[in-house]
């Protein structure tokens, strides 16, 4: 019986494991967003991501009272404390550089204000961390993606004022060194258990097209609301670049550093939002990702699984984040569902797997007829 | 004072084009390659050979490797855990299937070779994608070397953990079983690897390599042709990762699975790479000198201060500790420790006058 038609029976199965993998997609699509962000404004190839997607939801699932009643260590104060200490002395240093460097004059005293708030909201939310109680969502919420904006803004000062001007290869290494100490932080801080962030969704698994098919397509409806979530975000997004004046200001930097600068764009403080809004992209991607298979180290590895997406999608490019997130998604999940099979009982494997290098190799091919990726800029070369 | 090339008058080709042009420079080296080779076995002791000496000059190979491929040719790889990995299941299998090469040399040479075979194979991409993609690319390099020797049972020679061990080792009938032996074996390689790879780089294959990096495009106009350039330098990279791998599975580890040989593993070549000096040989040791070091020296250093500590917090502040310290190193010596390294000398030169 070898017809081109897909036996019915077959059909199912197919389109329940393409709709799990697009909806996994949609989070590599989130991860690759906050690369494309920061790649696009700063030419930074940022490795990072993915400890930052960590650091987020473990500050969300710490704040939140994931772990409740467990007993607060000693070393844990400390660390909390030394670091509360250094962020108040950092914000008096600051200061009082700025002071002298006005010669003794007037401080810009919204920048004080703005730093000596920073430093307040990071020892409010350790404190209350380390308390024993718990805070509800709609703040924990705010006060994380406050916290990676405090994040953003250290990253920008101290590590990439300092390496202006360097190659990107330097840049990249420099980042990795961002992810490596990230991971170490954020576990310092907040503790290496798996967390679950609960974020009241519908657990039980609804299912679609009944009429269709027989028992019809089995669909967790957390991930629906991730795809949801993820939509939302990327709509945001089109209309904060293409329609307010800041987004402007992000594209002309993106165009040109040089001429952006040169009609009066501050280069320091968009770099400062870009880090900022894909530390947003990353929380979101953290909360989700947290509430689907919990808070643990193994999510700052996402950030390998989003680099094939990045290939496939162009660096520079919003939308080919996300459609490169699908489109890998759904392969990767195909591929471990139909083709490894085949390939154990052909090779007599142990064990399939191949969803690891599959995206890579997807990515890849694609790479070797479009080199710039699928909807990147198309790379002009000049001696 | 005593570091001065004043006086020393080349009257040949030859001594025009030596290594060491100058003659303190080449009586510190030999001193080096002298005291390696008979001060160190005298007073080592086994914790210096396998924890610090063995690992430092297997992975400097491999950082020689790299820096030829990256620091050289331009072509920044994130795959080097794969070739070692091939390097390493390669020279396994001849080793075990064919007992008449039991000679630990053919055994590495042919773990080279068949990583350098590998490597010409994935560095095809390179031909036509340039920059981060390619680094990406080489990714799947990397996942798919990883999972094939995790998956197909042939390669581990179908053994159910899917673990290989060596036992019985030997170089043209020499046993090689203690550290002091493995020391002086990888000692030996890794000095002739050295030499070819120095002598490689400041030929004519090497300035092809660094024209390619500089402006590929400008150098396919005078005539270098872009295939031959890039493969070569994959080709010769993958060799020296590939023997280093191996030798990484033979000596160091002894019995090792696929996970030895991950993309951490890569990235901590890269890392000896960057911090060591890309585009330098001497970088690749001092590098690997650092990354080998810094870790055990975090690791000691709070049981020396007399904290005590949880050994997972140990590891979270040993990760905080080891990226600061890259971030640091980066923007204190973006062209790292060889950078350092001549800078010294510059100094040393003329002191003690500052100009």
């Amino acid at each position: 019986m070898a017809s081109s038609e897909p036996e019915p029976a077959m059909l199912g199965p197919f389109l329940e494991t393409l709709i799990g993998g697009l909806l996994t997609g949609v989070l590599y699509s989130l991860v690759a967003l906050g690369f494309v962000l920061i790649f696009k404004a700063s030419g930074v190839f940022n490795f990072a991501q993915g400890a930052m997607v960590l650091f987020a939801a473990l500050t969300l699932a710490r704040l939140t009272g994931a772990i409740d009643g467990r007993e607060v260590h000693l070393v844990h104060f400390i660390v909390a404390a030394a670091i509360l200490g250094s962020a108040l002395a950092f914000v008096a240093w600051y200061a009082w550089r700025e002071y002298v460097a006005r010669g003794g004059g007037a401080i810009e005293r919204r920048r004080i204000l703005l730093l000596a708030a920073g430093g307040a909201l990071i020892g409010g939310v350790v404190a209350g961390a380390y308390g024993k109680g718990s805070w509800p969502l709609w703040l924990a919420l705010p006060a994380t993606a406050a916290i990676m904006g405090v994040l953003a803004y250290a990253i920008e000062r101290l590590v990439l004022r300092h390496l202006v001007n360097q190659e990107g290869i330097i840049l990249f290494m420099a980042t990795l060194g961002i992810a490596y100490f990230l991971d170490g932080f954020g576990q310092t801080l907040w503790g290496s258990d798996i967390y679950k962030i609960n974020l009241g969704l519908p657990k039980d698994p609804i299912f679609l097209l009944e009429g269709v098919f027989e028992g019809g397509l089995l669909v967790d409806p957390g991930d629906l609301v991730a795809a949801v979530i993820a939509a939302v975000l990327v709509v945001v997004l089109a209309v904060f670049f293409q329609k307010t004046r800041v987004g402007r200001a992000l594209r002309a930097v993106a165009d040109d550093h040089a001429a952006a600068q040169s009609v009066g764009i501050p280069l320091d403080t968009i770099w400062l939002i870009v880090w900022t809004v894909s530390g947003l992209v990353a929380l979101a991607a953290g909360v989700i990702w947290g509430a689907k298979l919990g808070v643990q180290f193994s999510i700052s590895l996402i950030a390998l699984k989003a680099l094939p997406v990045l290939i496939l999608g162009g660096f520079t490019s919003v939308p080919g984040a996300i459609i490169g997130g699908l489109i890998i998604g759904a392969g990767e999940k195909l591929s471990e569902v139909f083709l490894a099979p085949i390939l154990v009982k052909q090779f007599n494997l142990a064990g399939g797997g191949i969803e690891n290098w599959f995206a890579y190799v997807l990515a890849l091919i694609f790479l070797l007829f479009r080199p710039q990726g699928l909807f990147g800029e198309r790379i002009i070369e000049r001696v | 004072m005593l570091y001065r090339e004043a006086g020393q008058f080349k009257t040949s080709y030859g001594a025009d084009q030596q290594i060491f042009p100058i003659l303190q420079d080449r009586i510190f080296v030999l001193l080096v390659i002298v005291a390696a080779f008979l001060v160190v076995p005298a007073i080592a002791s086994p914790y210096l050979y396998t924890e610090i000496l063995i690992p430092f000059l297997i992975l400097s190979l491999a950082a020689i490797g790299l820096n030829i491929l990256v620091g050289y040719c331009g072509q920044v790889s994130l795959g080097t855990g794969g070739f070692m990995a091939v390097g390493a299941y390669a020279a396994y299998n001849l080793w075990l299937r064919a007992p008449e090469f039991n000679n630990l040399i053919v055994v590495f040479l042919f773990g080279g070779l068949m990583a350098a075979a590998v490597g010409i194979l994935f560095g095809l991409p390179s031909l036509r994608i340039k920059g981060f993609y390619l680094a990406v690319a080489t990714l799947a390099s990397q996942f798919f070397l990883d999972w094939m020797f995790a998956r197909v049972k042939w390669f581990t020679n179908y053994t159910p953990s899917g673990s290989v061990a060596v036992g019985k080792l030997e170089v043209f009938g020499v046993q090689i079983d203690q550290p002091v032996e493995r020391y002086i074996l990888i000692l030996a390689i890794v000095v002739v690897a050295t030499v070819v790879a120095k002598n490689l780089v400041r030929g004519h294959i090497g300035r092809s390599w660094m024209a390619i990096r500089d402006m590929d495009i400008a150098a396919e106009i005078i005539g270098f042709r872009p295939l031959r350039t890039k493969l070569s330098a994959f080709a010769v990279s993958s060799f020296f990762i590939g023997v280093a791998g191996a030798m990484w599975g033979f000596l160091r580890l002894g019995s090792w699975e696929p996970l030895a040989f991950d993309i951490n593993r890569s990235f901590q070549i890269l890392f000896m790479v960057i911090i060591g000096g890309l585009g330098s040989i001497l970088g690749s040791f001092l590098g690997a000198a650092f990354i080998v070091l810094m870790p055990i020296l975090l690791n000691q250093l709070p049981g020396w201060l007399g904290v005590k500590m949880s050994t997972a917090l140990l590891s979270h502040l040993e990760f905080m500790v080891f990226g600061a310290m890259i971030v640091f190193f980066l923007i204190v010596e973006p062209h790292g420790l060889a950078r350092l390294w001549s800078i010294a000398k510059e100094k040393l030169r003329l002191w003690p006058f500052p100009h």
